[in-house]
């Protein structure tokens, strides 16, 4: 997906960026609403990542001001938790918020969440084999058939598929789904890969073993 | 904290105290005014007397043969025996020959023409005498005789006693009524201030709005004053809370940075002791973050608990709300969110009560194993209302569940998992504050079952 | 006011055995004069001296009846003359009790600090002109009566008016000449007293003092004796006598009759007081209160004429139209040395024919 974050702190939005790139997914960075400005009048985005407090003025009032012109999507990033500020934001026309710091899967499914409302568009859509995979709606398309995906499910299929062919190690694979989540084994990561194993089969996709250092998809 | 300092009055009561007292006082002082009054008119009216008694025997003085012939009217003696019964002396005199009467009897130095007026004692009492002289020609010579007539003043008493009972009972019914128009006095000057602090009470805890009540001119530094402390406390209370945002920003900015590193260096590490190192990292910039939430929240819930809004709130909602808020996080782990919802409200504050139903929430999709369903319903029983929570994790544990309830106490079986203790003391707090309870129990089939339990509307 | 002289005080004495009679007519150690004296001993220690200007006679009854109600108060009773009653108190002899029928004497009794107050509910319930400042009380109010003889009168219209009077013993000096008595206002008080007051209200009583004077009028220091020469017929009429001391006499046949004068009459008050140097001064209360209920006619047939009458036909305060003489210090002024000479001096010319 295609991001513009408006964030003030340069070091933050680095590390952001950053990670959002291990993910595959491209982000633009204005450090300022002015530069935002600017950043929407000549490029089209998937999703914007909005904070608060920014050096020219209050994210909210910005989006106030301006909900009419953006269509984009936005989530905005704060540093406080109330849940009036939640409903503040959202009157202001946000789609949703997330606070800082903030687990990069939790805002993984809230953009999801975002974007399904939102209406997903056909261009995210991923063809894996005979499969067709929208992350957003997170749907698999075999054939006829259309089946759910569950979010763990989803986000696995998703790593795969923007590595395919490589191998991706239980641990690896650990740490994309679960980050830092304590109570998740290895053994979960069987258990998820064994189910996808099911879903994906007779879309000519396989995700294979190899033995002593993981997993890894052909299609 | 309270210092229990002697009530000082009223000032109602001190101004109706004050203006009795002054009302007495000018009760008393007209009183005895008219008292002395009523005393010497009384006097007066002897001396007037007196003296025509005297005069009128001086009158029947005659020269004849040389001799000085006298004859005491009728009159003069009945005309004081009229008024009273007061004992009556008298005296005449030519020259330091007594003619007739008391010999004892000192009047007054008399003078021709004028009536001489004194009050003496004489023999065991105090008489009012009169003297009246006049010369008479005898024998060649000018003899000035002298008539003195003296009363004892008992009849005088009597009348100044009789008026000064009189004025005394007027002055009396006269200080009552003025006793009674003060206080109605007071109590009508002193409604402003009883207004103005009704006004002020009725206004929601909140409301830091000046006070625009035309007051009277005594009171208006007061109205003043207190306009510009509200303004202060207002610009107090915005101050408090942009340094909270200020602090919060401050504070969780640096820790978010901390923690995207920390997801960066994730990904690239190989060795799984690194990696440990590196998710425990991430698991306590989680765990301050949630607890500096939940300080906030516990701060904010304590704040608002004390001084409550009370506006309806419509719970299917509020509950639909925070569902939705937190629907993410829970997709994370495939739980399942679902809403029982029956129409039902309260009147409270609606922050407080989605303060407290998040964190609970919040705490039932943690510590849920993934793929479970957390079921929330609202529903009225009686004139209450219950919002049950309830998963299918762990559970409580054994051990009396209210103990959980504690600041910062965490159950048996939740070891391994982030989060403080706060956010049952939260909602306890927030639903205690509306003047309800938290439940707490086991689910069916083992999970925990937490209930807001509130007074319906 | 006239006292029994001492051969009637023996025979009283001689009747009643069993009273203790004193000494009559002996002078008491403090240099007054007393008519009579008569002990009624009580039960008790209570001796309660009265001096009074009443006669015995008339006065025993009450003083009998009192007695029975009180056991055990003895009384002392003394009579004297209004003028040494008045001597005896003013020299602070020892009584508890002052009864005279001289108002203007115990009115300076009263006027000049020897008498005490007292008050009692008896006392508050009597009118206004028989009370003085709480010190002087009258008991009776008994009118000066004109005591005739019928016979003397034959045929002659009875006069109602003193100009009438005037006229007929003018018109019959053979039948009144030297027949005519009354008060010396040179020694009886009463007499005085009476004369002065009539002198002031009525102007025929200088005509009437002339006329008497020219029918040379014998003139009397005591009732009593007026009254029996009427009776025995020396006198034919009396003037201005008590009309208490003739009623007891109209009862039997002695051809007396009482004229009231329609135009003028004096009314005298019989005045009770307590000497400020009583002693027994509840026991004289007692009696005090006695006197003036049967003064108000609250009990048994009253002694003297009463403060006021039962019906119209009998003598007391409200019988007479003029009311009785006041009460106050009016009466001192005929008391006063000269208006007494200046009055006796008119009185003897009018009386010289």
């Amino acid at each position: 997906m295609r991001f513009l974050l408006v964030e003030d702190n340069t070091e933050l939005a680095e590390a952001v960026v950053q990670r959002l790139g291990l993910d595959g997914h491209s982000v633009d960075h204005a450090a300022t609403l002015a530069a935002a400005e600017d950043c929407l009048a000549v490029a089209e985005y998937d999703l914007i990542l909005l904070d608060v407090m920014l050096p020219d003025g209050d994210g909210r009032d910005f989006l106030a001001r301006s909900r009419d012109k953006i269509t984009t999507p936005v989530i905005v990033l704060t540093a406080r938790s109330q849940i009036s500020d939640r409903v503040g934001a959202l009157d202001q026309g946000a789609d949703d918020y997330i606070t800082k710091p903030f687990d990069f899967s939790e805002l993984e499914a809230r953009c999801r969440a975002v974007l399904r409302r939102r209406g997903g568009s056909a261009r995210n859509e991923v063809t894996l084999g005979a499969a067709v995979f929208d992350p957003m709606a997170g749907t698999l398309r075999v054939g006829d058939a259309v089946l759910d995906l569950r979010n763990r499910e989803l986000r696995l299929l998703e790593v795969f598929a923007r590595n395919p062919g490589q191998i991706l190690s239980k641990s690896q694979l650990l740490d994309r789904l679960f980050s830092a989540d304590a109570e998740v084994t290895e053994n979960a990561i069987e258990v998820y890969v064994g189910r996808l194993r099911r879903k994906l089969d007779g879309a000519g996709v396989r995700i294979e073993t190899v033995r002593g250092l993981g997993y890894r998809m052909s299609v | 904290m309270r210092v229990n300092l002697r009530k000082p009055w009223s000032i109602g009561r001190k101004l109706t105290l004050a203006l009795a007292a002054i009302a007495a006082l000018l009760a008393l002082v007209s009183w005895g005014m008219i008292t002395s009054f009523a005393r010497e008119a009384a006097g007066r009216t002897q001396d007037n007397i007196l003296a025509a008694s005297a005069t009128s025997i001086a009158e029947t003085l005659r020269s004849e043969a040389g001799a000085v012939r006298l004859e005491l009217p009728y009159a003069a003696f009945s005309m004081l025996g009229a008024i009273s019964e007061d004992r009556v002396f008298y005296r005449v005199t030519a020259g330091a020959e007594v003619l007739t009467g008391y010999a004892d009897l000192e009047g007054p130095g008399a003078r021709p023409g004028e009536a001489q007026f004194a009050t003496l004692p004489y023999r065991d009492t105090v008489v009012r005498a009169v003297s009246v002289m006049r010369v008479i020609g005898s024998g060649g010579e000018a003899v000035a005789i002298t008539v003195t007539v003296a009363q004892t003043r008992a009849g005088v008493e009597g009348i100044a006693a009789g008026l000064s009972r009189q004025a005394g009972l007027v002055s009396l019914v006269v200080f009552a009524m003025a006793v009674g128009l003060s206080a109605f006095a007071v109590r009508a000057s002193l409604r402003p201030l009883t207004v103005m602090a009704q006004s002020v009470a009725a206004r929601g805890p909140s409301d830091l709005r000046p006070l625009r009540r035309p007051a009277p001119a005594e009171l208006a530094p007061l109205v003043a004053a207190l306009n510009r402390l509200m303004e202060r406390l207002g610009g107090s209370i915005r101050r408090s809370e942009d340094f909270i945002t200020e602090a919060a920003h401050r504070v969780r900015t640096p820790l978010a940075i901390v923690r995207v590193q920390a997801e960066i260096a994730l990904h690239s590490v190989e060795e799984e002791a690194q990696k440990q190192t590196l998710r425990r990292v991430i698991r306590a910039v989680d765990e301050s973050s949630r607890s500096a939430g939940q300080l906030l929240d516990h701060a904010m819930v304590s704040f608002r608990a004390d001084d409550l809004e009370r506006e309806r709130v419509d719970l299917p909602g509020l509950v639909s709300g925070v569902a939705e808020a937190l629907r993410p996080t829970a997709e994370m782990k495939d739980i399942d969110i679902a809403l029982d919802l029956s129409p039902a409200a309260v009147l409270g504050d609606a922050i407080l009560l989605q303060n407290a139903l998040r964190n609970v929430l919040d705490n039932a999709i943690k510590y849920s194993p993934a793929e479970t369903v957390v079921r929330v319903s609202v529903m009225t029983d009686g004139g209450e209302v219950r919002i049950a929570v309830s998963d299918e994790g762990p559970g409580f544990g054994e051990g009396p569940a209210a103990h959980l309830t504690e600041r910062f106490t965490r159950g048996e079986k939740v070891q391994g998992i982030v989060g403080s203790g706060l956010g049952l003391t939260i909602a306890e707090e927030a639903v205690a504050a509306h003047g309800g309870r938290l439940d707490l129990r086991a689910a069916e089939g083992g999970g925990a079952c937490v209930s807001l339990i509130l007074p319906g509307v | 006011m006239c006292v029994v002289d001492f051969a009637r005080s023996l025979r009283v004495a001689a009747g009643a055995a069993f009273l203790a009679v004193l000494a009559v007519g002996a002078v008491s150690a403090q240099g007054f004069e007393i008519e009579g004296r008569r002990l009624y001993p009580g039960t008790g220690e209570v001796v309660l001296r009265v001096i009074s200007t009443a006669d015995l006679e008339v006065f025993e009854p009450f003083v009998l009846r009192f007695q029975a109600a009180n056991p055990g108060i003895g009384i002392d009773y003394v009579t004297a003359s209004s003028a040494e009653l008045n001597r005896a108190i003013r020299g602070g002899a020892a009584f508890d009790l002052a009864l005279s029928s001289a108002m203007d004497l115990q009115f300076t009794l009263a006027n000049d600090g020897l008498a005490q107050s007292y008050r009692s509910t008896v006392t508050d319930s009597l009118p206004d002109w028989a009370r003085w400042r709480d010190q002087l009380f009258a008991f009776t109010a008994e009118p000066a009566v004109i005591v005739m003889n019928e016979a003397a009168f034959e045929r002659l219209e009875v006069p109602r008016t003193r100009a009438e009077l005037v006229t007929v013993l003018r018109d019959n000096p053979g039948r009144f000449a030297g027949r005519v008595g009354t008060y010396d206002p040179h020694t009886s008080g009463l007499g005085y007293l009476f004369a002065t007051q009539e002198a002031r209200a009525s102007d025929a009583y200088w005509r009437l003092t002339e006329v008497m004077g020219r029918l040379d009028a014998r003139l009397y220091c005591c009732s009593a004796q007026m009254i029996d020469d009427v009776a025995s017929g020396q006198l034919a009429l009396a003037y201005n006598v008590l009309g208490s001391y003739a009623a007891q006499r109209l009862d039997g046949d002695e051809g007396l009759a009482v004229l009231v004068l329609e135009d003028f009459a004096n009314v005298m008050l019989r005045t009770a007081l307590i000497p400020a140097t009583a002693v027994e001064i509840e026991a004289a209360g007692r009696m005090l209160d006695a006197l003036l209920r049967e003064g108000l006619s609250q009990g048994a047939e009253p002694v003297l004429p009463p403060l006021r009458a039962g019906g119209p036909e009998e003598s007391g305060a409200d019988g007479s139209p003029f009311g009785p003489i006041r009460l106050g210090p009016a009466l001192m002024v005929y008391l006063d040395r000269l208006n007494r000479e200046s009055f006796l001096a008119a009185w003897d010319a009018a009386m010289e024919q």
